[in-house]
Order: structure tokens, then sequence, then C-alpha cells
């Protein structure tokens, strides 16, 4: 899933100055999971900004819904009426969503309320680890099932590094060493002979960006 | 003319090899001070690169400048800053300027200095730095476009004899002597009993090794260094010899425990030499071999 | 999610000194805080009538949202009662309602209103003069912090 976290406050009632009438779009996909864009986040949101305008003497419309994905067309058909009401939108989703929404209605501002951080999943409670960077040439059967590209700060493809320090990474004591995990698993594995194995420099065009990806 | 750092190593004689850091800037009188007092007591001087991701001037000028004056350069290379056409076209200048030696390194990752919101390139990493010199050797680059020129080079990397855990540091070690690696700087050792048994499995290789020195000023620095760098390993004897001097004399002991270790490594010919890291201290390194009997 | 009635918050009544009365919504947990009020009552302790007292199977139920409702509505003050640390009947409800209490902290403290008009409470259900004091001191508090800026907006 996307994991993205809500932009602070005051950066969300600075972006919104000037406008008078205002959709809250949340998602109830991948933000709505990492409780940062969803149908409560988005009640939240809009009632925190309503009093904040109040407390400034204001008195602005603030609308609120969610859809069940913004990065779909056809979930974005909903909210055809809401969007003729309004002279801004507020948007919870992903970069992907906000895209999303401008692309499918141009002619209003689509503003992102959150800052989209990476592909992930959670891996207990309030915390959500990033685990793919989406290079398009996995090599997870070499590696135990564990990312290098994503999980080594550096990216190394035959790691670890000297900054590997009992089994975390140099740059972050909270973060484990990639390639140690993926030492220790393969050894579980008894499939050490992988550990060695050169791999040769990656092919940073594996996608070429922007990418596009089609079925025939 | 110094000698060639690659036939240096192959005599037997016992190596010595130190390290400049260049300044952040243009300013390079310290650096020529010390490259002019250093030259002719080591075999070979290092210049670090853009060192723990702080920006200086780079080890290819120094290396230059280490040549003009008729030393022995050790250039460094990390891949935290170039992609593989900036690495490769470096090379190509860096021989052209007379330089042989290149120490092959991933380089240290960006949070660490003072550019912290900079990207951190790592298109390759020290392996794979390492077969490009050898592919370039061949006399291709690494996309398989013929080479107008030949080049050729004396390729090392780091280890650290003390990582914990150490067998996949040791799993890493044996792929860089597979990619060419042909010499070893270490990172800084103390505890000459695990440096053994380091050795003991390094010795199966054929590549030459020298031990990494690291002056210590202080008892305070010892335990700042067993905290906070990643395979470094004081041993408490040491702390306690820093400790138990009066204020004021902790770097006359430092240079004591590191001339004392050089001459132990090398009267028990524990490895190939030693790579003496002053940071910062360069002045003190003469004085340190003059203990060392060297 | 569930909502607030919308008519939680009278229209403002001066008492004859022309004194700000507060109007404090009580979030108060069944088993714990809700019961003390209740032995309060019985034991006829004096607290003040500014105390609007909404009742909750747990003070884990509350969402940061019904905290903002309150506020929107006109509140001058919120406070959550909840069991003592350690002794939630439904476990960690008022832990969690704890952490949600700090986060709307934050969000009223940005929003201009302050983080000092909303607290936490734990209580048992036998203090009955706890209750009432808690009652007091968030009265007072929030006569001195003075009526929500955003009254009459």
């Amino acid at each position: 899933m996307i994991v993205a976290k809500q932009k602070d406050l005051e950066v969300i009632v600075g972006m919104l100055q000037g406008y008078e009438r205002i959709l809250v779009l949340g998602c109830g996909t991948c933000t709505a999971i990492c409780l940062t864009g969803g149908d409560r986040e988005v009640g939240i949101l809009a009632s925190s900004l309503r009093l904040a305008d109040k407390v400034s003497g204001k008195n602005r419309l603030l609308k609120e819904h969610t859809v069940e994905r913004q990065c779909e067309w056809e979930f974005l058909d909903e909210i055809n009426d809401q969007v003729k009401e309004v002279d801004a939108i507020l948007s919870l989703g992903c970069g992907v969503g906000v895209q999303a929404i401008s692309e499918r209605f141009p002619d209003i501002p689509v503003l992102p309320g959150l800052d989209t951080l990476f592909m992930g999943m959670p891996q207990e409670e309030s915390v959500w680890v990033e685990r793919c960077s989406g290079c398009g040439n996995c090599i997870l059967d070499k590696t135990a099932g564990i990312c290098p590209v994503t999980r080594c700060t550096k990216g190394l493809l035959n790691g670890p590094c000297g900054g590997t320090n009992n089994g975390k990474c140099e740059v972050d004591p909270e973060k484990d060493c990639a390639w140690t995990l993926i030492y220790q698993r393969l050894e579980k594995q008894g499939k050490l002979e992988l550990f060695d194995e050169y791999h040769p420099p990656r092919n940073f065009q594996a996608v070429v960006r922007p990418g596009r990806f089609t079925i025939k | 003319m110094a000698e060639s750092f690659r036939d240096v190593l192959n005599s037997g004689k016992f190596v010595i090899t130190s390290e400049i850091g260049p300044p952040k800037g243009t300013n390079l009188e310290k650096t020529l001070h010390h490259i002019d007092l250093l030259k002719d007591k080591v075999d070979a001087l290092n210049v670090t690169d853009n060192q723990s991701s702080v920006m200086r001037y780079p080890s290819l000028g120094g290396c230059i400048l280490i040549k003009e004056r008729g030393g022995e350069a050790i250039l460094q290379m990390t891949c935290r800053d170039r992609n593989r056409l900036a690495l490769q076209a470096d090379i190509l200048f860096a021989y052209t300027r007379g330089i042989r030696n290149i120490l092959c390194l991933t380089g240290d990752s960006i949070p660490v200095g003072d550019h912290k919101e900079a990207k951190g390139v790592f298109d390759l990493e020290s392996v794979q730095l390492i077969r490009m010199v050898r592919t370039m050797e061949s006399g291709t680059d690494i996309g398989g476009n013929e080479l107008n020129g030949a080049i050729e080079f004396y390729p090392g990397a780091i280890v650290t004899p003390e990582a914990n855990p150490i067998e996949p540091q040791l799993h890493k070690f044996k792929k860089k002597v597979a990619a060419g690696a042909e010499f070893f700087q270490t990172q800084a050792v103390y505890d000459l009993g695990n440096f053994r048994n380091f050795m003991q499995y390094a010795r199966q290789f054929n590549v030459k090794i020298l031990a990494g020195i690291v002056l210590l000023v202080s008892a305070r620095m010892a335990k700042f260094m067993n905290d906070n760098v990643p395979g470094i390993f004081v041993p408490q004897e040491l702390i306690d010899e820093l400790a138990g001097v009066e204020k004021g004399k902790g770097l006359q002991k430092g240079v004591e425990i590191a001339a004392r270790m050089i001459r132990t490594i090398k009267d028990e010919s524990i490895c190939d030499g030693v790579h003496i890291m002053a940071i910062g201290k360069e002045e003190i390194v003469p004085e340190i071999l003059a203990i060392a009997g060297l | 999610m569930p909502q607030l009635p919308n008519n939680l918050i009278s229209t403002r009544e001066m008492t004859s000194e022309n004194q700000f009365e507060p109007e404090i919504i009580a979030f108060s947990c069944h088993y714990c805080a809700y019961a003390a009020a209740d032995l309060a009552g019985i034991m006829r302790l004096q607290y003040p009538t500014n105390i609007k007292l909404i009742k909750l199977p747990c003070s884990g139920t509350v969402d940061i949202l019904h905290i903002l409702n309150a506020f929107e509505q006109g509140a001058d003050g919120v406070f959550v009662a909840g069991c003592l640390r350690g002794g939630c009947h439904f476990v960690e409800g008022n832990n969690r309602a704890e952490r949600r209490i700090e986060r709307a902290k934050d969000i009223l403290d940005k929003v201009g209103l302050g983080k000092d008009r909303l607290e936490m409470f734990f209580m048992s259900s036998s203090e009955g003069p706890r209750f009432a004091e808690v009652a007091r001191e968030m009265t007072d508090r929030i006569r001195k912090l003075g009526p929500s800026p955003i009254r009459g907006v």
C-alpha cells in the first residue's frame, strides 16, 4: 500500500488561503489504512479547519466527502456535483489521487493535504515501513525475500557496507541493516551461496520514468 | 620520484601509508605542507574523498598535487557522489595524470554529512567499482564500448576486521577479492588478538593487507569511538591506559600506543603494513613513525 | 461515526454580575467516572453546574472528532474522565483515550483555542469527591481562560 502522512495544519491552512468554498476529499483505500486520509481523518481535519477559521473570525464552506479510491475515474464520478459548488479541493489521497482528481477536474485547484512517503505495510500498531521501491527488476528470489534496494539505505546490491553496526544501519540505529538480515535469513534457508553471488550494477532504467505499463 | 606502491608492497617490505584530508575550500597551504611533510616518510598517501559525506576539495586534486611533488598517491573514490559515467571519466583523467592506485569505496551515507538533503548517488558500490576498474583495464567501459587508450590500475578496498557480526563482512571481503581488489586498508584496529584471527582468514587470499591505525588522544575519545563508530573495538586495557595519564598528556600516550601497535604488527609480521589515519593531526605522523622505529 | 447532538451548548446567559459562566462538556465512562459523578450527587457534594455530562461505555469511545465537535458547537472546555490507569473496564480504553487527548490538545493549540481547554482525568467509581474536585478545577481553569474565542462567530 501507499503510505502518506498529513502535512502540518499550518501548512494546510496556508494552502487554503483565499479559497472560500472547499471540499475536503478523503480516500478509502491506502491513506485510510495508514490513518491519515480516510473518512475519520477528513472529519477531524475539516473540524480543525472550521475551528481555525472561527478563531480568526472566518466562516467558510468546508464540505466533506470520502471516495473509495481517488486514483480511479469511476470513483470520482460521485463528486461531480459537489465539485461545482467549491473553488478548491483539498485531497487527503496520495500523490496519485491528487493528480487523478486534478486531471479529471482541471478547472479547479486540487491541493495536497498529504505528503506521500513510500510503498510499504503496517509492521505493528502505528508503524508503517517501506518495503518496495518499484525498481522494475525484482531480485527478492536472491535475497531471501528482503529487498536491499529498498531496505538498505544505500541500496547496495553487494552488501553490507562498512557502516553496518551490530545488525543496525549506521544512519539510524532503529533501522536494521538489510544485508545482515539477508545473510541471516539465507543462512537459515541454507542458501548462503546466494550471498556470495556477484550482483552487477543495477539497471536504473528498468522503468523509464514516468512509468507506463500496458497490456495487450 | 617515489617507487610505485604496487612494487613496494610486492617487495615484502613493511609498508606504511597515511592519508591527507583536503580542505573545505581552495586554500591548499596546509595540504601542501602535509604532503611535503609525509611524502618521503611513507610509501604512499591516500587523499580522502568527501570523507564522512562532508564536501571537500576532491581526492583527485589532492593526488595530482602529491604526484607533482614527487610522492606516491592513492586515489580514494566513493560511489556516493558520482554515477558510473562520472566514475569512469574520472578514472580516465586520473590515469593520464599518472595516478595508478585506487581505493574503491562505497562511501558514507548522506545523512552523516553536511549536505543532508543531497541525493546519494550509489549508482555503483565498492565491489562493482572494483570490477569496473578491471573491465576498463580490459579495454571497454562498463557500457560495453571500446576505449580509445588503455588504462592500468592497482585497485584496493577496505575491510572492517572487527565488524559485528563478522560473517557477512568476511563474505564481502571475499567478494571484493574475487572482483579484483589487490590490497586492503582496514578500519582501525586496536585489539591485536582479534586482528590476528581476521588475518588467519585473510591469509588464504593473495592480497596485501595494511592495518588501520587511528590515533587515540583520550579515554573519552576511545569510548566515543567504541559507542559510535561501526566496527571499532577499543579494549578496556587501552582505555585504562589512556585514562591513567595526567591531563594534557593524552596525545603523547596515544602516540605511544599507536607506535607500539605498529611495532608489534611489524615485528610479528601480522600483516603487510599499516595505514595511519591521523584525522586532523597529520603533523604527528612523523613522531609516531619515529617512536615505532620506522 | 456517531455524531454529537447539535444542541449541546445553550445560548450564553450571563449571571447577574455579568460574570462568564463556562460551558464544559464532560465525557465520562460508565464504569468509573460517571459512577463517581453519581456518587458525588448522592453524597450531596457541591460541584459546579457548568458541567454537562455525556455518558459513554468507555473513555476509549471518545474520538478526537467528538472533542473537536464539542468545541465547534461552542464549548468553552472539555474533559474526558475514565477509569484509573491500569483499571479500565475494557483494559486499554483509557490508554487510547489518553493518546487521543494528546493529539486533540495539539490540534487545539494549532487552531488557536489552546490545549488547556481540554484535559483527561482518571478516577475510580468510588471517588465521588474526586469527581467534584475535577469539576471545580476545570470550571476554575476555564473561567480564567475566558469564553471560547469562537462563540458568536
